[in-house]
């Protein structure tokens, strides 16, 4: 039945009313990873550049210090997620494969508006329930593109896009030193700097900075391109223990090595 | 907790409703296959359901593929599971650990609508979750081998649950080489 129900897909709600009652007994409901962040990204003169800091946040707490935000989605696209983490990777990842499914059907290259379309008609559906807010962008054969969507299906076409919590910060950047026709060079310097400005201005976002470049017919996918927040403070020769802790039992189970298995010809009769 | 070519997995063994302690010898932490497990943090009923639902969906896998599944696939496949119930979660937090291609530890961490957390040194889940990113961000070190790793994971849990009240009575470690499994239970404070 599971099964079944599976290859359906959707969202599955039988827990609904049973959480509900668990949290009325006092049980309280587990908090959702976010993605906290600052995302951006901006026209340059051939082609888009995204950007993105690297904090995920599960409350206050700093969940995760390097993680990736920036999502593929064809080879000539990609997205930026910022909000809840599994709606943003679950979302990106649902329209990617829809996108290689059209690559395989059409035998051409996706285009951004494809993507949009795909990513604002499903967020719509779930009302902004589905709680991911985007910054989009790809070259295609019409050129570059930059969108940003918004949780609720809404959608913006923009020279320069910010978004997440940090997304003032790095607006105020743009703001004052963004104009048409950047080179590669200084349209990546630009986005670096609003990243930092989220970075060290909004609590939501930290760490590192990603950089995605993406011109006609290639695409630089810049890991970490800054770590403006190293570790200085570890001890490098580490803690090490001298009383053992106590354990009570062990035990130890041997792994099987493999066994080949050598096929051998029938005996015959 | 991830070592040179190992891993290690630990969980505290308290069952308990709000602060009412039903059971101090619960087990946390499942095997999927020899070089797989599977923390789960949360509530228990949640916990053992999806447990029986990701025993099922491996042994399909096994006998389709005629092979164990990859730690990797293996987080995908909580994932989705965890997603699917995105309106109505499983109040559930995963810690999945493994040996992969090569014996390279995997380790991964996810909410409780599958958002997964990879991360290379150490991954911490549940109500002490607090405590433990501050204990292990310090006492881990890469490339540890075995018995440093199980001490300094050991040591990282018990220091960690005293701090909080709702988890303890002692702990569970399991210690993952590409030869064996080594099974530790751990003595803990028992208030």
């Amino acid at each position: 039945m599971t099964t079944d129900r599976q290859l359906a897909g959707g969202f599955s709600f039988e827990n609904c009313r049973r959480n509900e009652m668990l949290v009325q007994k006092g049980l309280k409901q587990p908090s959702f990873l976010k993605t906290g962040t600052t995302i951006v990204g901006l026209i340059f003169q051939d082609g888009v550049i995204l950007g993105a800091d690297t904090r995920a946040t599960e409350g206050p707490i700093v969940a995760d210090k390097n993680c990736e935000k920036i999502h593929y989605m064809a080879p000539n696209i990609y997205c930026c997620g910022a909000g809840t983490a599994a709606d943003t990777e679950a979302v990106t990842d649902m329209v990617s494969s829809q996108l290689k499914l059209h690559r395989y059907h059409t035998g051409r290259e996706s285009r951004v508006i494809t993507a949009l379309t795909l990513l604002k008609s499903h967020l719509f559906s779930y009302q902004g329930y589905v709680s991911a807010a985007l910054v989009l962008g790809g070259v295609d054969v019409t050129g570059p593109h930059l969108h940003t969507i918004y949780p609720h299906g809404s959608t913006d076409t923009l020279p320069f896009a910010t978004m997440g919590s940090g997304s003032l910060a790095a607006m105020s950047v743009f703001e004052s030193k963004y104009r048409e026709g950047l080179s590669k060079d200084e349209g990546v310097k630009l986005v670096a700097e609003a990243i930092c400005s989220g970075i060290f201005n909004d609590l939501g976002s930290g760490s590192n900075v990603d950089i995605c470049v993406i011109t006609k017919g290639k695409k630089e996918y810049l890991r970490n391109y800054m770590l403006p927040n190293p570790r200085t403070y570890i001890n490098q020769k580490g803690y090490s223990f001298v009383k053992k802790t106590e354990v009570l039992k062990t035990k130890i189970t041997p792994l099987k090595e493999t066994v080949e298995v050598v096929e051998v010809e029938a005996m015959e009769e | 907790m991830v070592g040179k070519n190992c891993f290690a997995i630990a969980s505290d063994r308290r069952l308990g409703v709000q602060l009412q302690t039903i059971a101090t010898d619960f087990q946390k932490i499942y095997k999927i296959h020899d070089k797989l497990f599977i923390g789960l943090a949360g509530l228990a009923t949640d916990a053992q359901t999806l447990h029986q639902k990701l025993v099922f969906r491996h042994k399909l896998y096994q006998l389709r593929e005629e092979r164990d599944m990859k730690p990797e696939t293996f987080a995908s496949l909580v994932s989705a599971l965890l997603y699917e119930k995105r309106f109505g979660p499983y109040f559930c937090q995963p810690v999945i650990a493994g040996l992969g291609d090569e014996d390279k530890p995997f380790i991964c961490t996810m909410d409780s609508i599958g958002a997964k957390e990879l991360a290379k040194d150490f991954v911490v889940a549940g109500t002490a979750s607090e405590s433990l990113y501050g204990a292990c961000e310090s006492m881990f070190k890469p490339d540890m081998e075995a018995e440093e790793l199980f001490e300094t994971i050991s040591q990282a849990l018990l220091s960690s649950v005293d701090r909080d009240c709702l988890s303890g009575w002692g702990g569970h470690v399991y210690l993952v080489t590409p030869t064996e499994v080594t099974e530790r239970i751990l003595k803990g404070r028992m208030d």
